[in-house]
């Protein structure tokens, strides 16, 4: 009898961990599936309009053939102007909260609102920019766009910054101060040295992060139909391009966007795949 | 070639302090005095860029209370609760679209949240080790691409497939169960609540995954041998030794992935209809506060429009930073206990 309910309880216990083995094969492949498709879905559709054109001729007025071109250089202006914005402002708060402030409170705040920065919604940092620059200036302009996605890129390489500091050795630091080196050569010369790897990781995963931006654009670079080179004006981004065309009725335009996609795609998984690279051919050395 | 002299005049100065004065202690102390400047410059640039860190949130909840003073001053906390939108007549309330952020949040969380449970339990204790990197480095490229991507596939592939096949079955199936009928009742037209909560739940699936794995990863493996020693089955494992461990870790993943979906832009916008009225019926249009931001401030005419898209921002800004605030705190709690 006392056998019996042991056998009975074993069996259910045994079936109750095959359904949630079950389960959780089941989850990873769905997972899994979901990468497949759309990146399947972006090769598929991408592909067919892929051609010299997409990178030589300006987007075109609906019902006619294009490129992408005019949209493909904004977006490279644009995320230069955030890198070189937002990576020293970045890199200086994280040196600030890895070396010299390390547990005092200023730093224990900053790394709490960094993290809820982070994480913000990127469309209220579209409005902030909105409310601070292109109110007042008027217009909207491809600066406003690059400071938008500035705002975006901080938080980022604040994080890598700070994390990669800590992970160096506090040896390196005394060895750099017995021989007299002030703070600031000992962490410019020695420590960033030291984390370099880690440290440009970060900005390519901030490069990453911001190249498929599109909520801040929406309104302050806004977008633009033609060649500009004018960052004071209104300039075209890849992602807004995209969002326009795809919402847009022409198929001429449809097709496009889906190129526009399948190349920011391509372009962010490219650095993501260096980054990660970068973190662990950094470890091994 | 300057630095490798003024570090050796620095050592020299280091080690002698009683030096006689000589012709080069001059020159040392200028160089010394320098470095000294330098080393301040240099401390309080990095004090003020993570200040500025600070003032930049701050610059964001200033500039967005200034510009939603015109709306909230209008319509005070009415516009929290009313359901009209209408830019010809000039109300506007926020309702239907603190309405549709939440139902289409709470459809992602649903799904994503054991799916991505289960995940984290298959890379933990089931999957083969030489399968595990590859696994993980997939689910954080879908975490990786942008959401406009979401997006665009969503409107062209997953709301046709959705419209062809999900929503019918849910209309004739469950749409005539009596009580929760109102739910899947209406038209599958593709697009609407649904199709926008199942693209979130797609997009945060990769955050619950990757931070549950980290998270279960920590637990001291002495547990868990110990319960496997006891007979337990990896489930049981799982169930009553990792997930009570770490439990205020889960939910802080959790909460940090609804803080992404409630703030999700690009990859709703494409898909939710965006329609200024509360359906029972989550097959139907909607919109979420993001999406109507998104699809409107440009256009917005006149300074009670843009001032109430403005407050709806807030209201956005608020919500998210209340939630993620939550989740960075059960994170570090977890973080401190293992240490």
């Amino acid at each position: 009898m006392q056998q019996d309910i042991l056998a009975g309880r074993y069996s259910s216990r045994r079936r109750s961990n095959f359904i949630a083995t079950g389960l959780a094969i089941g989850a990873t492949l769905l997972g899994l599936g979901w990468l497949v498709l759309i990146l399947g879905a972006l090769l598929w559709k991408g592909f067919s309009g892929l051609s010299l054109a997409v990178f030589t001729e300006m987007t075109p007025p609906p019902g006619s053939s294009g490129g992408l071109l005019n949209p493909i250089f904004g977006s490279l202006i644009l995320t230069a102007l955030a890198v070189i914005i937002g990576t020293p402002i970045g890199i200086l708060a994280g040196t600030y909260m890895a070396e010299y402030g390390r547990y005092d409170k200023l730093s224990s705040i900053v790394r709490f609102i960094n993290d809820i920065l982070l994480s913000a919604p990127s469309i209220v940092v579209g409005l902030f920019i909105y409310q601070v620059m292109v109110a007042p200036m008027g217009h909207f302009s491809g600066y406003a766009g690059g400071v938008a996605l500035a705002v975006l890129v901080i938080p980022v390489v604040v994080r890598t910054t700070e994390d990669m500091l800590t992970l160096v050795p506090n040896a390196l630091r005394e060895a750099a101060t017995s021989i007299g080196l002030p703070r600031s050569l000992s962490i410019t010369r020695i420590c960033y040295r030291a984390a370099r790897a880690g440290m440009v990781t970060g900005v390519l995963l901030a490069v990453a992060r911001i190249s498929g931006e599109t909520a801040p654009l929406l309104f302050t670079s806004l977008n633009n139909q033609f060649w500009s080179l004018n960052i004071n004006a209104p300039l075209a981004s890849l992602p807004v391009v995209i969002f326009q065309f795809a919402l847009s009725p022409y198929a001429e335009w449809q097709s496009l966007a889906w190129t526009g996609a399948l190349i920011i795609t391509l372009a962010v998984l490219a650095l993501s795949i260096t980054a990660r690279s970068l973190v662990s051919s950094g470890r091994q050395s | 070639m300057q630095t490798t002299t003024e570090r050796r005049q620095v050592a020299d100065v280091a080690l002698s302090d009683q030096i006689a004065i000589s012709a080069g202690a001059a020159a040392r102390t200028r160089a010394l005095d320098r470095l000294r400047f330098g080393d301040a410059l240099f401390r309080q640039l990095t004090r003020g860029a993570a200040i500025f860190v600070l003032l930049l949130l701050s610059g964001v909840i200033v500039s967005l209370i200034q510009g939603s003073i015109p709306a909230l001053s209008t319509f005070g906390l009415g516009f929290l609760v009313s359901q009209s939108w209408n830019p010809v007549t000039e109300k506007f309330g926020a309702l239907p679209a603190i309405y549709g952020t939440i139902v289409t949040s709470g459809i992602a969380m649903l799904i994503a949240v054991p799916v991505g449970l289960l995940i984290a339990f298959f890379l933990t204790e089931l999957c083969p080790q030489w399968l595990r990197r590859p696994i993980g480095i997939a689910i954080e490229l879908l975490a990786g691409i942008p959401s406009i991507i979401y997006g665009i596939w969503g409107l062209f592939m997953f709301a046709p497939f959705l419209q062809a096949t999900l929503q019918p079955f849910l209309i004739n199936t469950l749409g005539n169960v009596p009580g929760i009928g109102s739910l899947f009742a209406g038209p599958p037209y593709g697009i609407g609540m649904l199709t926008a909560g199942l693209i979130l739940a797609i997009m945060v699936l990769p955050f619950i995954t990757s931070i549950t794995r980290d998270v279960f990863e920590a637990v001291p493996s002495v547990l868990k041998e110990a319960a496997y020693g006891l007979g337990c089955t990896r489930w049981e494992v799982v169930r009553n030794v990792v997930l009570p461990y770490c439990r205020v870790g889960v939910i802080g993943g959790v909460m940090l992935a609804l803080g992404r979906a409630l703030g999700e832009t690009m990859a709703v916008t494409f898909v939710i209809g965006n329609a200024h009225r509360i359906s029972a019926s989550i097959l139907a249009p909607g919109t979420t506060i993001s999406a109507t931001i998104a699809n409107e401030f440009t256009e917005a005419v006149g300074d009670l429009y843009t001032s109430a898209l403005i407050a709806l921002g807030l209201l956005l800004f608020v919500i998210t930073f209340i939630v993620l605030a939550i989740a960075r705190y059960m994170l570090l709690r977890i973080e401190r206990r293992i240490g």
